[in-house]
């Protein structure tokens, strides 16, 4: 029977909402396929109680428990992953796209001898083919790839949030197999350990109202007016990476996917293009306003309001119109 | 130290309209202006920076046509020692697994104990080159370094995992690390040091000389084929805001007022 394998990634507090995401976007890329079943594979350890919480929306969960996956090590998933596949001979394997994927999904696409397709956003599998959209070019044009499902089998990592989770499948309720774990399982990469952020100045995770700066603010120098608006809108700043890469702010205030998530009410976007580790950082649904020169910049896409023009220009104005207003 | 660098030629897309050309599946490539590959910028510099540190020898490589050998004559002058040019019409439309095939046969047959490549491409955003070639050259890897030192056989390795938390791994030499951005300050490059490295040879190795046949390359390089490329759906979209500048701030300042941003 063909099988598609889920890879579910844990949360602190059990399974990571991408695993339900997968587990979704299985069961519909399943239905092209006839009879079949669909399998997670979850690592770590103590996790028996996380692996009968996906068991209602999966037909076979491989449990993979040992002190070795206490921390997610990538190598470590690979290595495992790869027997795992080499057994089960999966159709379609399902990861999520996210740091962690992105660190063991390539690699384990290239020692099982399958097609990888990155980040997608879309999936469906028709006459033998696997068919994908994924983002390209900086977000400004859409690609969409197929590639042959052939005996090999086919990998893809799907975008955190871009595939709605669902409720569990009526029937199902997997089959929960206790996986062995081989001594020793990546000699070649050890983990040394964990390192939390440092704590910034200004916590931006409570602010209510955020002013983030992008690149557009193309010099260190430039970063007084963003400081002023933000003065004048009683808002705490915030960025996006190249702000941070060049040591202009700290790293407590880079926005993103291996920044910091945050929740304001309001998010005022300057000079950010609005790529999706950028915005994977903004949570809660605020309002979000955008000003940037180029009006295809994807941030427009995910903003309510938004402003196509010079930062330089703007951003003085703003700042000067609501001091006055604020008297 | 034996260091290889892997870097890509790409076009920057930022504040340019893209179009996509007749074929449907390719950008219009006229009136782009090309660079290197950001996070490729990052990987020059941590090898050109450890071979200082530590002696031996860097080798920049690209799979890309012609043209795209002006990245690696700009890793030359970044103080990379040598080039590789992977080019032959055969290579068009290699994938992602395409390429990593094509470097590890590139890079296999030299002595290495350090492969660099950059996280992600900004053109194709596989972030899959780094990882494939690691496993087809059959050596540990890491994905997502912003810290790398090398001491001792090892190679030590602070790398981003979820939630703004970063681990550090160590791995045996030889191994393949994909950096991220912001792992160092790329240094300067200037005219004259690109006109500096002008006259160096750059060895092009084509598909012969990878021990491909040319007329199968496509089957094994292009597995993963492009059906099209199009503008994605807006969604909603923003209300834009138009008039003067003065106009415009004002409706901002209007909407946040509603919004509570004031
Ligand atoms: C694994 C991974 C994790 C990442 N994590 C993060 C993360 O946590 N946070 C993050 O932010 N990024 C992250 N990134 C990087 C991300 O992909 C983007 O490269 C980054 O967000 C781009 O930042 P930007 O929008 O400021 O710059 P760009 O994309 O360069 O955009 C700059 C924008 O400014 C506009 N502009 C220029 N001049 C002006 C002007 N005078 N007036 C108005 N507008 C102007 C331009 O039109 C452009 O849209 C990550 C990438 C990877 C691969
Ligand atoms: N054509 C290429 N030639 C050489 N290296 C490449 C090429 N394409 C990708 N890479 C390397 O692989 C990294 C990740 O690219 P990608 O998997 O395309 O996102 C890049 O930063 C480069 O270091």
């Amino acid at each position: 029977m063909r099988k598609i394998l889920v890879v579910a990634e844990m949360g602190r507090a059990g399974p990571d909402d991408s695993a339900f995401e997968l587990a979704a976007a299985a069961r519909a890329a399943g239905k092209a396929l006839g009879e079949h079943r669909v399998a997670a594979a979850v690592f770590g350890r103590g996790v028996a109680e996380a692996a009968r919480g996906l068991a209602p929306w999966f037909d076979d969960v491989f449990v993979f428990d040992d002190p070795q996956l206490e921390i997610p090590d990538g190598e470590a998933w690979r290595a495992l992953l790869a027997l795992l596949i080499a057994r089960e001979r999966p159709l379609l394997t399902l990861i999520a796209h996210s740091n962690h994927g992105m660190d063991y999904a390539p690699a384990l696409a290239g020692q099982a001898g399958t097609p990888l397709v990155c980040d997608c956003v879309a999936l469906e599998v028709r006459d033998g083919r696997l068919f994908a959209v994924r983002s390209v070019y900086g977000g400004k044009l859409n690609a969409r790839v197929s590639v042959a499902l052939g005996d090999a089998g086919c990998m893809a990592t799907l975008r955190p949030g871009a595939f709605p989770a669902a409720p569990a499948p009526q029937g199902a309720g997997a089959a929960i197999h206790a996986e062995a774990v081989p001594a020793a399982l990546t000699p070649r990469r050890r983990c040394l350990g964990t390192v939390a952020p440092e704590p910034g100045a200004v916590d931006i995770t409570q602010s209510a109202v955020l002013v983030a700066v992008g690149r557009g603010i193309e010099e260190e120098e430039n970063l007084g007016i963003i400081h002023s608006l933000a003065e004048a809108l009683r808002a705490d700043v915030a960025c996006s990476r190249p702000v941070v890469d060049k040591k202009w702010l700290p790293r407590s205030r880079q926005v993103g996917t291996s920044g910091v998530t945050v929740k304001p009410k309001v998010y005022l976007a300057i000079g950010i293009s609005g790529s999706f580790q950028h915005m994977g950082g903004v949570k809660g649904g605020p309002f979000i306003a955008a000003i940037n020169k180029d009006p295809a910049a994807p941030i427009f896409s995910v903003a309510d309001v938004g402003i196509v023009g010079d930062l330089f220009e703007l951003v003085p104005l703003l700042e000067e119109k609501v001091r006055e207003l604020k008297g | 130290m034996e260091i290889i660098v892997c870097v890509k030629r790409v076009p920057d897309v930022a504040e340019v309209e893209v179009e996509v050309d007749r074929s449907g599946r390719a950008l219009e490539r006229q009136d782009l202006a090309y660079g290197i590959n950001e996070w490729d910028n990052f990987a020059i510099e941590a090898a050109v920076s450890l071979v200082e540190a530590h002696g031996g020898r860097s080798t920049a490589v690209t799979v890309g046509g012609p043209e795209d050998e002006e990245v690696l004559r700009r890793a030359l002058a970044m103080g990379v020692n040598e080039a590789l040019h992977l080019c032959d019409p055969a290579f068009a439309g290699a994938d992602a697994h395409g390429v990593a095939l094509l470097l590890q046969r590139a890079i296999a047959a030299r002595p290495f104990d350090l492969v660099l490549t950059g996280a992600i491409s900004s053109d194709q955003r596989n972030g899959q080159v780094g990882g494939m070639l690691a496993a087809l050259l059959g050596i540990p890897q890491v994905a997502l370094a912003t810290e790398l030192k090398v001491e001792n056989g090892r190679a030590v390795v602070r790398h981003e995992v979820e939630g703004g938390l970063e681990r550090v791994v160590e791995l045996d030499l030889p191994a393949l690390v994909s950096v991220q951005t912001g792992i160092n300050e790329p240094r300067y490059v200037s005219v004259r040091g690109i006109r500096k490295v002008a006259d160096q040879a750059i060895p092009v190795l084509d598909a012969a000389s990878l021990g491909l046949d040319a007329a199968q390359a496509q089957a094994l390089l292009a597995q993963v084929r492009i059906e099209e490329l199009f503008l994605p759906q807006r969604g909603k979209g923003a209300e834009m805001l138009e008039g003067s500048d003065e106009e415009k701030v004002l409706k901002l300042i209007e909407r946040l007022r509603e919004r509570g941003g004031l």
